[in-house]
């Protein structure tokens, strides 16, 4: 494989000064909830850590997560991120394909079995692996394979984190994330449908410099995924004093109030949307007027409805709910028919009673 | 659509709704900077402050800029977008403000320092200036 241009030549390269640079990289910090002070850390291990080899896999995913992390502050800055990596295989993104690419990605493996990094989008298909082949190679046999020789592993998405859409009720394909198959490599999930490019980037930047980040009991890590959105929310001020929009038009949707009752799922998602926010920082959906959709969160395609607020019962729930009063209704006819019957027998078995019969020895 | 003193792009009419909510947390950030600032005289030690790491809205920028102030250095970088680098008028506190090609805020700082690292000039971009104005000199040589 052609030696890659180091980090600080690809710099010279696009006019881009040291001091450009260390802007970049305080930003960098700033966004992975590290001390700005570590800027100069940043930048020294982005420019000199060895460039890992970075393997991209896409599954059962729509392309939303490749399309994200190109989608960035300024691509020149992406760009670095990947030409701090080597980018060995992806999909969308390389030139080669067929034959040639599959060669790229077994060559990729050999060379730097046991120490590259495997990123995952999509979701597999564990109930018939052929509904998603690529060569003709189910994506779990792919999987399995490619984990073996990794360092680590990034679920991007939530698809590759948790299932996604794939995996929503009935579930088909029988789609599951990354972690429900591999259980021996250590895994970063970084969920969002799709995540922020910043967070995807950040967390490869994290891995280059830091290592694997600190993760929560979802595999996220904090740094992105340690507040939810509520608690950063802009709207949180009219949460607080009560005052909620019902309506996508009505006074309060107008005058910006919380979007609790429209369905806002922010008290229970955690992501970063509300302080980093999308399109280069322009706004997040609350902000446009829509509720967060909870889409860092497993099975969000299943809590109950975008538009029905947390505090109405969502999910199994509900379905057992509405089986009991359906039960409950017919045991009730059941029962009237029942008390109808034995009320006509009595009526029919009636003797009048009067009081000379209540003295008589019994 | 406008930009704000920092030149940033902004929406004027949600600014102006939003300048009314505050989340109470600028009088401590301001007692933070007093402290980094008694420590910087005392020790020497120099402390950066990012804006972004704690929940900041519009009605709190209102008490800090009212505060702090505007100083006597205000310095734009051109770099991957724009930067303020600015000093308030509390001397040894600066306000450093980083934008992105769009004119958007990709982060913020308050730095505490006699001088904010990013206006000094780095020996790689030094060793750079050398070669270039050496090759400068050399056509002008030829020139003449």
């Amino acid at each position: 494989m052609a030696k890659k241009p180091m980090l600080s030549d690809l710099m010279k390269e696009h006019g881009i000064s040291r001091r450009g640079f260390m802007k970049y990289c305080a930003g960098l910090a700033s966004v992975m909830a590290l001390s700005p002070s570590m800027a100069p850390q940043i930048a020294h291990a982005l420019e000199n850590a060895p460039r890992p080899s970075v393997i991209w896999l896409s599954f059962q995913e729509c392309t939303g997560c490749t399309e994200s992390i190109t989608r960035s502050h300024a691509p020149t800055l992406e760009d670095l991120i990947f030409n701090a990596v080597s980018l060995d295989y992806h999909h969308t993104l390389q030139a080669a394909s067929g034959h040639a690419a599959e060669a790229a990605r077994e060559a990729a493996m050999k060379a730097n079995y046991g120490k590259y990094v495997l990123v995952v989008d999509g979701s597999i298909p564990l109930d018939e692996p052929g509904y998603s082949c690529i060569a003709g190679i189910s994506n779990l046999e792919m999987l399995k394979q490619t984990a073996a020789g990794a360092a680590a592993i990034v679920s991007v998405g939530t698809c590759a984190a948790f299932g996604g859409i794939p995996h929503a009720d009935p579930n088909p394909t029988g789609a599951v994330g990354v972690s429900h198959i591999i259980k021996d490599k250590p895994i970063i999930n970084v969920p969002g449908c799709p995540p922020i490019p910043v967070v995807m980037t950040g967390v490869l930047a994290h891995l280059l410099t830091f290592g694997i980040p600190d993760l929560d009991e979802l595999g996220r890590p904090k740094a992105f995924f340690g507040e939810s959105i509520h608690d950063r929310c802009y709207r949180r001020p009219f949460y607080d004093k009560g005052l909620f929009a019902e309506g996508f038009d009505d006074e309060g949707a107008r005058k910006g109030w919380c979007l609790y009752k429209l369905g806002c799922k922010g008290p229970t998602t955690k992501s970063v949307c509300a302080t980093t926010k999308w399109n280069n920082g322009t706004s997040f959906p609350i902000e446009a007027g829509h509720p967060c959709l909870g889409c860092t969160e497993p099975d969000f395609w299943d809590n109950g409805g975008f538009y029905k607020p947390l505090s109405v019962p969502a999910g199994d729930y509900r379905k057992i709910g509405l089986a009991a009063v359906g039960a409950g209704v017919a045991i009730g006819a059941v029962s009237a028919l029942v008390s109808r019957a034995s009320k006509k027998k009595a009526a029919k078995a009636h003797e009048a009673v009067d009081a000379h019969d209540l003295e008589k020895p019994s | 659509m406008s930009q704000d003193k920092q030149g940033a792009v902004k929406n004027t009419a949600m600014d102006d709704l939003m300048s009314f909510v505050a989340t109470g947390n600028a009088l401590p950030l301001l007692h933070e900077i007093r402290h980094a600032l008694a420590n910087l005289l005392e020790n020497n030690n120099t402390a950066i402050i990012d804006l972004g790491a704690i929940p900041f809205a519009p009605g709190d920028e209102r008490v800090l800029d009212s505060v702090l102030g505007e100083g006597e250095i205000h310095a734009v970088l051109k770099t991957l977008g724009e930067s303020h680098v600015r000093e308030t008028s509390i001397s040894g506190v600066w306000r450093v403000d980083h934008l992105d090609d769009s004119g958007q805020y990709q982060s913020r700082f308050i730095e505490i320092t006699y001088l904010p690292e990013i206006l000094k000039t780095h020996f790689e971009d030094a060793t750079i200036g050398l070669e270039t104005l050496t090759k400068r000199l050399k056509e002008e040589d030829e020139k003449q």
